[in-house]
């Protein structure tokens, strides 16, 4: 009988194997063993390390009750052609037990051009919901009381003005928008990285969003003024270890952003959020969680002396990974997003998206959203992961694991402090390059067939089968253009345009710019118009790194 | 005409507003490894510039990224004033989210070949070598 782990292995196990066990790395580099044993987590403390849901440092989850008080938030992205088209979908997701809205806009409205601009053409309500001005968000909730619903809205560079709508909107349905739940994603630094939604240069737009914390703070208190997100950056090709790394450097330039410009961190670090990708590799996507979650807590209670739990608490939101889905066979699809949806439950997220299997081709059908939806019901009703907090936590495999992601994400937050914080390095193509680099080398692996993938490089079938796909009419675009030409035909035109002064006056000083966005978007302005302003007092700007 | 020992010359370009560019990087770095002289546009550009760069860089080859679902209208925008600015022969290519039933059109537009998700990179590579050396001779 082995006494320790290494004499197992040169034993028993060796003699199981005929040999040496194959070598394994997970996608952060993890050398991973094909055992773990107490001498793995020799150094473990329970108290230290994990603690108890609900108290610092939170490894365990951030509620105390975790599903047993709620379950998690059930959140499809969704938003596709015209604001009537969107809604329909959104009250038929809500009608099927989704508990959360989540927005998604058009291209055009996510970097700040109207849908009769030039660049626009083409893509008007294709990758999301075209809106213009505040009546395309009228038509857009439409019955969808903003007091009974918390709305998720990805949106970043134009994330002011969007916020401003929907209290803008709020305000019309005669809703406090003290009440108001929801979420922008206001992530501006990931868009450098690998997003590509950006319009101004990092300062101006660093300011927009410290605008949005102060103001929120003062009148949207319920509100997540920003969802710092892995999730982008996972899918362009990070590893896990470097999307915990680059997501929690870039919170680290918001926070210090925020306290530079006076705000007190207590005010404003507890309506920070967070989002996530969670990928094939089940334990390790865990691990990420967990590590995030102790990460965080850690940074703001060390480097940012946070007094209020509140403030170091990593809440999160999930969704399962784009990249994984197949065209090849394309109903595998539905698998891998159980299991990735799985190892978001078993990590403890607050909210969660699963991906339908239609993506790899284009915009989900209501059929293929109605299966994703139906995956989370049976991992919440079904499948009984949700009774238990943490469930894997003291498995010494995702305890040694949970270590590892932590300590190789910390290098990289020291490395991106080294280079100046997360925009100096941004600015020198630091994070860009680190994943074109790891994105390359996935290419490698999937191509040389050390990456499997079920259905593309193994078990492949000759039959292509393709489910039937949501189409987007390219009439929309004709008749959105028509209704922003009609609302600017009706709206008291001048009233609009001395908003759009009174916002560059105040673009250029140094006020809070939220009350005077808001002023705009109640005159009917549009997205393009009230971008225009802002490009012109804040400059636009350029690809850091293109290779 | 690709001139003798004159390595293919590929123009990897991001067309209309999307920022995924995971794919086009792979795609342009894979084509340079395997000793193509490759020019890759960044993420955003529009049509004339990526037309007026195509030309001025005097390529083989211009593959077109895009992950938007405004391949029916940018593509054809593209590949008309393409032709309407030169003559060269450049054999155009498609990568990105691009649903089957919309590759006739694009076909018929002028794309030799789409690459959808999961093509492996010799595919596109040992794609382009056949069909440049057979315009090139």
């Amino acid at each position: 009988m082995s006494t320790n782990k290494e004499e197992w292995q040169q034993t028993t196990l060796a003699r199981a194997l005929k040999g040496q066990a194959q070598q394994y790395q997970n996608s952060s580099g993890i050398n991973i063993d094909p055992l773990y044993t107490p001498e793995d987590i020799a150094e473990f403390d329970y108290l230290s390390e994990l603690g108890y849901p609900g108290e610092y440092p939170f490894t365990r989850g951030i509620q105390p009750a975790m599903y047993r008080g709620r379950l998690w938030t059930m959140r499809q992205y969704a938003g596709f052609a015209t604001a009537e088209e969107s809604n329909k979908r959104y009250r038929y997701l809500l009608e099927q037990g989704q508990t959360g809205l989540s927005i998604a806009f058009d291209l055009p409205t996510q970097i700040g051009y109207d849908s009769d601009h030039p660049l626009a053409y083409g893509e008007v309500g294709k990758v999301g919901v075209a809106i213009d001005t505040l009546e395309d968000m009228e038509v857009l909730f439409k019955d969808i009381p903003l007091d009974k619903v918390s709305t998720s809205m990805t949106i970043n560079s134009t994330a002011a003005v969007l916020l401003c709508m929907y209290i803008a909107l709020a305000k019309k349905q005669g809703v406090d928008p003290a009440v108001l739940e929801g979420t922008i994603q206001n992530d501006i630094l990931k868009e450098y990285i690998a997003r590509g939604t950006y319009i101004f240069p990092p300062v101006p737009s660093m300011r927009l969003i410290t605008d949005i914390f102060a103001y929120c703070n003062q009148n949207v208190p319920r509100w997540n003024t920003i969802s710092i997100s892995g999730y982008h950056i996972r899918e362009a090709g990070s590893t896990a270890a470097q999307e915990i790394a680059f997501t929690l450097a870039n919170a680290i330039a918001y926070v210090d952003a925020a306290l530079k410009v006076g705000l007190d961190v207590d005010k404003f670090a507890g309506r920070l959020s967070f989002f996530f990708d969670s990928h094939n590799d089940l334990f390790e996507e865990v691990a990420k969680f967990r590590a995030a979650r102790r990460l965080w807590a850690r940074i703001m209670k060390e480097r940012f002396k946070a007094k209020d739990p509140r403030s170091m608490m990593l809440r999160f939101h999930t969704q399962t990974a784009g990249c994984t889905l197949t065209a090849q066979q394309p109903y595998n699809n539905i698998i891998r997003v159980a299991l990735q949806a799985l190892a978001a439950v078993l990590g403890g997220t607050q909210s969660l998206h699963t991906n339908s299997f239609d993506e790899a081709f284009a915009t989900p059908t209501e059929d293929a959203v109605t299966i994703a939806l139906r995956t989370q019901q049976l991992l919440a009703y079904e499948s009984g992961v949700s009774r238990v907090a943490d469930p894997l936590g003291g498995s010494y495999y995702i305890e040694s694991l949970t270590d590892s992601l932590e300590q190789k994400a910390l290098a990289y937050i020291e490395k991106i402090d080294s280079l100046g914080g997360a925009v100096a390095a941004i600015e020198q193509g630091y994070q860009q390059r680190e994943i074109q680099e790891n994105s390359f080398l996935q290419q490698k692996a999937v191509d040389s067939g050390r990456t499997v993938v079920v259905g593309v490089n193994k078990f492949t079938s000759a039959a292509h089968k393709i489910p039937p796909l949501n189409k987007i009419d390219p009439e929309i675009e004709e008749f959105q253009k028509r209704r922003l030409a009609a609302v600017r035909q009706k709206r008291d035109n001048q009233r609009c345009k001395q908003s759009l002064d009174e916002l560059q006056k105040v673009a250029l000083g140094t006020e809070n710019t939220v009350p005077a966005i808001l002023a705009c978007i109640e005159a009917y302005a549009s997205v393009g118009e009230i971008c225009d302003v802002l490009r012109n007092v804040f400059g636009t700007q350029k690809e850091f790194l293109i290779f | 005409m690709a001139v003798k020992d004159r390595k293919i010359r590929v123009m990897i370009a991001k067309a209309g507003l999307d920022g995924h560019d995971r794919g086009a990087k792979v795609v342009a770095r894979s084509l340079a490894e395997a000793g193509m002289d490759v020019i890759y546009t960044g993420i955003r550009q529009n049509p004339e510039t990526i037309v007026k760069a195509a030309i001025g860089e005097d390529v083989d080859v211009l593959g077109l990224s895009i992950l938007s679902g405004a391949h029916l209208e940018i593509l054809p925008k593209i590949i008309l004033r393409l032709r309407e600015l030169s003559d060269r022969e450049i054999v155009i290519l498609a990568g990105g989210i691009i649903p089957d039933d919309d590759i006739p059109q694009l076909k018929e537009f002028g794309v030799r070949e789409v690459f959808g998700p999961g093509t492996p990179t010799n595919k596109i590579v040992e794609y382009i070598r056949g069909e440049v050396s057979a315009a090139g001779g």
